[in-house]
């Protein structure tokens, strides 16, 4: 295939990522979207495979990683969608460091110079310490997300300042392989390995209930190393697909990040929620609190008119979706108005609740977004909370509070609030919620999902 | 005049304008598909076998071609998981008609 062909066929597969994304607008045309996505793959690995001299060994490859894919895709619980993102973040990160280091080793298979230009070397040091870091942190992030790893943070005095000398320290190897004459692998390796260490240790001291900003950020690093290579070989395409992903990871962070309230710098330097702890007991006195059965919560919502299900990430942690949308439905017979109320940051991942709902086959009519929503709570009759905390804390309208100012879902307006929780510990922020002690609220303790089956039963 | 520019300025150019299109593109997803959004982009980040296919393509086999090849597997892994878990959560969010509305 001539070189302008190449380029040609690469030009539609771009335009194809960015149908995909496009059709990812509404969910009547998403399905398409991601057809349109695997189209532009297809027609990416066709062509570079005219390229390309090993057949046989690139396309055992491909059906090798095909089938590991496809295995994996099958029989991942929706539960676990985070930690599965992560690990696929972490594949691209090695593969863009694997690659990187293929091309110092030999440029002309990349239809590059012998000796690397100065240009390729800058490109090649990008790809590869985005790369190596995209790789490390998203191996923490899966840790922590699968709960093989605590996600209380890791935190350490000197911690940003040793994070900021390796920094120093990996920039400097870049400049040296820079400057070198001839291919300084000293140097490579040098800052490919200082990228592993570092992108390990800006992951640690983020807790769980950031993860959501930090799953989006690696999102985007992946992107962006992906179009760093695509510098390092002068293909278009690599750099227009990551791109797209590098802004959309960036985007969704940003959103995550607006959604809390914090500023990025404060959620990536990490170390929130460990020692606002003790915060919440100092306030010293008793308050009380009434804890009802599943059955008066069930005598109440059979006779309410409406009801909002507040659904966090107690409901993915006890995999509670189906009995929630038992619930539902029975509600619904009873002519119950039922909806559900998704913050942006419940749940490990953007749109975490969304897809644990859309799995038990709740219609997404009835799952709305908090704008939508959040007008509604003063004329609702039952607010049931599953396993949220601060996204419904009224602290955030109190200034002074350490979550002052995050948009949270108004659930405190509703007539009754009906809390189901394990217990009245504090939540990711350290905050006690002055919900739970509100005269029209009531606890319900236990797992989120023994409570909804109790619940359906009572009905 | 475009044979004198370096090639950097040309990838530079492209770079700027996919970011914009990136940007426009992402922000009209609906907030509902922003995992799916995360798993399709994570596919189309997979791209990168191409790069990988590239660094294991070279007749003469040496150890940079291995590192090709464990590549194109990593990615290949990417690029089918990510888009054919895609295809099972945006399945989940199929409009179901036949049940009817009450």
């Amino acid at each position: 295939m001539s070189a302008n062909l190449v380029a040609l066929a690469y030009l539609v597969a771009s335009v194809f990522f960015i149908l995909a994304l496009k059709g990812l607008s509404s969910p009547e045309s998403a399905r398409r979207g991601n057809l349109f996505g695997i189209i532009g793959m297809a027609i990416a690995v066709v062509t570079t495979l005219t390229l390309t001299q090993n057949w046989l060994l690139i396309l055992g490859c491909i059906a090798v990683g095909g089938i590991i894919g496809a295995l994996v895709a099958q029989r991942v619980q929706m539960t676990a969608m985070p930690e599965l993102v992560a690990f696929m973040h972490s594949l691209v990160g090695l593969a863009a460091v694997f690659i990187a280091i293929a091309a110092v080793n030999n440029p002309v298979s990349f239809g590059l110079p012998e000796v690397l230009p100065a240009g390729s070397k800058l490109e090649l040091f990008l790809g590869t310490f985005i790369g190596a870091m995209t790789w490390s942190g998203s191996v923490i992030a899966f840790l922590k997300l699968s709960g093989r790893m605590s996600g209380t943070p890791i935190v350490f005095s000197g911690q940003h300042a040793l994070n900021l000398v390796l920094a120093i320290a990996m920039v400097g190897f870049g400049l040296w392989f820079f400057f070198s004459e001839t291919t300084n692998w000293t140097a490579f390796i040098a800052m490919t390995a200082i990228a592993f260490v570092l992108g390990f240790l800006i992951i640690i001291p983020i807790g769980g209930a950031d993860m959501p900003v930090v799953i989006s950020m690696l999102n985007s690093y992946s992107g962006w190393a992906a179009a760093g290579i695509g510098f390092s070989l002068g293909n278009p395409m690599l750099i227009i697909a990551g791109s797209l992903v590098g802004s959309s990871g960036a985007i969704l962070s940003y959103i995550m990040c607006k959604a809390m309230n914090r500023p990025f710098l404060s959620v990536i330097l990490g170390g929130f929620g460990s020692d606002g702890g003790t915060a919440a007991a100092d306030s010293g006195e008793q308050k009380t609190y009434r804890s009802g059965s599943a059955d008066d919560a069930a005598f109440l919502m059979g006779n309410a008119d409406s009801v909002i299900i507040v659904p966090g990430y107690g409901l993915a942690v006890a995999r509670a979706q189906h009995a929630v949308k038992e619930l539902a439905e029975k509600l619904h017979e009873k002519g119950v108005n039922v909806r559900f109320a998704i913050h942006p940051v419940a749940g490990r991942m953007p749109g975490h609740m969304n897809v644990l709902l859309a799995e038990a086959e709740i219609p997404y009519e009835q799952v709305q977004e908090m704008e939508e929503i959040n007008s509604d709570f003063s004329n609702t009759d039952v607010v049931l909370v599953l396993g949220a905390n601060d996204v419904v804390n009224p602290a955030a309208y109190v200034p002074g509070s350490p979550i002052y100012g995050m948009p949270i879902l108004d659930a405190h307006k509703a007539r009754t609030v009906m809390v189901v929780k394990r217990s009245m510990a504090v939540g990711y922020a350290g905050l006690d919620n002055d919900l739970f002690y509100m005269d029209k609220t009531m606890m319900i303790f236990g797992d989120a999902k023994k409570v909804v089956e109790n619940l359906v039963k009572a009905l | 005049m475009i044979g004198e520019v370096d090639p950097v300025i040309v990838n530079l150019t492209v770079f700027v304008l996919a970011i914009f299109v990136g940007y426009h593109v992402v922000w009209n997803v609906t907030p509902a598909l922003h995992t799916p959004l995360m798993s399709v982009t994570n596919a189309i980040s997979g791209i990168i076998l191409v790069g990988a296919m590239l660094a294991a393509g070279p007749a003469e086999t040496d150890w940079g071609v291995w590192l090709g090849a464990a590549a194109v597997t990593l990615a290949a892994i990417n690029v089918f998981g990510g888009f054919l878990v895609s295809q099972r959560m945006l399945e989940m969010f199929k409009k179901k008609d036949k049940k009817g509305s009450a």
